[in-house]
């Protein structure tokens, strides 16, 4: 039984408040980007130049490559290990103590500020640079940051998935004297896909939204867009900016509401089921 | 001798089973028993339990446990005259934390920290109390439009930091109605923007946050039980008293998830106050950024961290003893 009463003025209001409080800035920002004025707030008119001239900006260009190289090989790796992760520590019997080490090691990213955990990838990438040139500062290490924490997140969401379809296909396969890898590819598989896409897109989600971990862990030559928008604000903002927000902005709303579009058909999956 | 694992889904682990049978302690191994559907022993079962873990794990002790542990140390290390780590067993970083400098004493660190605190409060509060009417609110949508209302909250904290807080920079800037507004009502000079400043801070803040705080309260929200509150207002309760006796308790689990959730990130942020804040709203994430950066003092930037982290942590255990079952999401 839900709430019973319609639309009291009282909730509506600061709800639609809310909304305008969430998205009043980016408005402000997809406003200004179409703006042809260069310097000052007047409204001079509308174009579309701003946008033409980022695919002119080189280190734009390099910025955007950054940021998806970035997003999709961590994204890969991340959903990789954290699906394994997850059906080792959920369909295995592990000791008390193992089971209380796995869950501290995957939990400890979720709670943990996401300063802290940069401020210790630097610590170990300062240390490690001391044994291989390969942890200089630059893609590779903030591939190997981003993993790091995504594995949690694509872990927790598989786990959920896990526990949603229960035990009972994978005993009825092994009844019927399936072995380990068939097992995997033509019953888990299938039955866990939509977790794993599920926790895929939350990773890249993540990787794209996250600042912190990528300023602290990056190189020279690998600027992703959050870093360069960053930089460009300390130098003076350009209409480009504004562009250039306007479409993360854009892509990102169409990521979420893949993902959200997704959750909804694996659930209503479920209840056919 | 075969026995088949007792208790499924709730505790799978034939070790810690309650049922009668199969509580079994040490030896047998190799006994084999049925796990799911397939024969095996015990051995066989742990070994794939380890072929399973064994790459993700390593990859989080190598990249995550192990940099922890390194930050903790270089936390008690010395910073070497060109910014290197200089390895040895000093109090000096966190004494210089709590204040004592080289010449006398000062609290400018202990401000910053309890500074953060106080900002991540009162940004909690904030977060509260905008999410709980629109959790009701949302709640209160058929369900199709309950998945678009939840879409919709979610999709600007999607958004890369940088570019919300950018945005804010954009909307408080001097010729932007919003400080014309504030020069008119006499609150700022003319031709000054609304930032630096603490307001703009905290409203950075709350919109970075606020689905932290809105998600899990209308969870609790959908489940609310209205029969009770029906049974309030049949016994003639007032209003007052239906919400803070019928309804707030009901909420207590969202309300104590949504708390947890808003102040870990709201301890540890940077952007924000680093983009929207100026030199009197330095919060620890900025100290721990200035060490690891300009400054270059890595010791002294570790201490920084375990301080946040302890804080932290310290902040959580209260909320979770004052939140005595509340569930996790």
């Amino acid at each position: 039984m839900g709430m019973r009463r319609g639309k009291p003025l009282w909730l509506t209001v600061p709800a639609y408040a809310a909304l305008v409080f969430l998205y009043l800035p980016m408005l402000a920002v997809g406003v200004f980007s179409v703006n042809a004025g260069r310097h000052g707030f007047g409204w001079k008119g509308f174009t579309l130049e701003w946008y033409g001239r980022l695919l002119q900006n080189s280190q734009v260009l390099e910025a955007t490559r950054n940021t998806l190289i970035l997003a999709v090989v961590s994204t890969v790796v991340a959903t990789v290990l954290g699906t394994v992760l997850a059906i080792g520590m959920s369909r295995f019997p592990w000791p008390r103590r193992w089971r209380g080490f796995l869950d501290f090691a995957v939990y400890l990213p979720v709670v943990t500020p996401d300063i802290i955990f940069a401020a210790a990838l630097v610590v170990a990438f300062g240390l490690l640079r001391a044994v291989s040139a390969a942890f200089n500062p630059g893609l590779l290490t903030m591939v190997i940051a981003h993993v790091t924490f995504q594995i949690a997140f694509v872990a927790l969401v598989v786990h959920s998935r896990l526990v949603t379809i229960g035990r009972t296909l994978e005993e009825a396969a092994r009844d019927l004297y399936a072995d380990t890898p068939y097992l995997l590819r033509r019953v888990m598989l299938p039955l866990l896909m939509p977790g794993i896409v599920a926790g895929a897109m939350l990773a890249f989600t993540l990787s794209l939204d996250d600042f912190v971990i990528s300023f602290f862990t990056a190189g020279p030559d690998s600027t992703t867009l959050p870093i360069f928008i960053y930089a460009s604000v300390r130098r003076g903002v350009t209409p480009e900016l504004h562009a250039l927000s306007t479409l993360i902005f854009l892509a990102t709303v169409l990521l979420v509401l893949g993902l959200e579009r997704l959750m909804w058909l694996s659930t209503r999956q479920e209840a056919k089921g | 001798m075969i026995e088949s694992p007792e208790q499924r889904g709730e505790s799978p682990i034939p070790e810690h089973g309650s049922g009668g049978g199969a509580r079994r302690r040490g030896g047998g191994v190799s006994r084999l028993l049925i796990w799911y559907g397939e024969l095996t022993t015990q051995r066989r079962l742990s070994l794939r339990g380890v072929a399973f873990i064994l790459v993700p794990m390593a990859w989080l002790v190598g990249f995550l446990i192990l940099p922890s542990a390194a930050l903790v140390a270089v936390g008690f290390a010395e910073r070497g005259a060109y910014g290197e780590i200089r390895w040895s067993f000093t109090l000096e970083n966190f004494r210089r934390l709590l204040g004592f400098g080289l010449f006398d004493w000062s609290a400018d660190y202990l401000w910053i920290l309890g500074r953060s605190v106080w900002v991540a409060l009162v940004t909690t509060v904030f977060a509260v109390v905008v999410s709980y009417p629109l959790a009701f609110f949302i709640a209160s949508r058929p369900p199709r439009r309950r998945y678009l209302w939840l879409a919709l909250v979610v999709i600007p904290f999607c958004t890369n930091m940088v570019i919300r807080t950018y945005a804010w920079m954009l909307l408080f800037s001097q010729h932007m109605p919003f400080a014309r507004l504030a020069h008119l009502l006499g609150l700022i000079r003319a031709e000054t923007s609304l930032y630096p400043s603490v307001w703009a801070v905290y409203v950075g803040m709350v919109s970075s946050f606020l689905p932290f705080a809105t998600l899990p309260l209308y969870t609790s929200v959908e489940r609310l039980d209205w029969s009770i509150v029906e049974a309030a207002e049949d016994l003639y309760a007032s209003k007052r008293r239906i919400f803070f006796q019928a309804i707030l308790p009901q909420t207590f689990p969202g309300l104590t998830v949504a708390v947890i959730l808003t102040f870990i990130p709201a301890m540890g942020v940077f952007v924000v106050p680093d983009m929207l804040g100026g030199a009197k709203t330095m919060l620890v994430g900025n100290l721990i950024q200035q060490q690891f950066g300009a400054s270059r003092d890595w010791p002294f930037g570790a201490a920084v961290s375990l301080a946040l982290m302890v804080l932290t942590l310290a902040g959580l255990f209260w909320l979770r003893r004052r939140g005595e079952g509340a569930e996790w999401v």
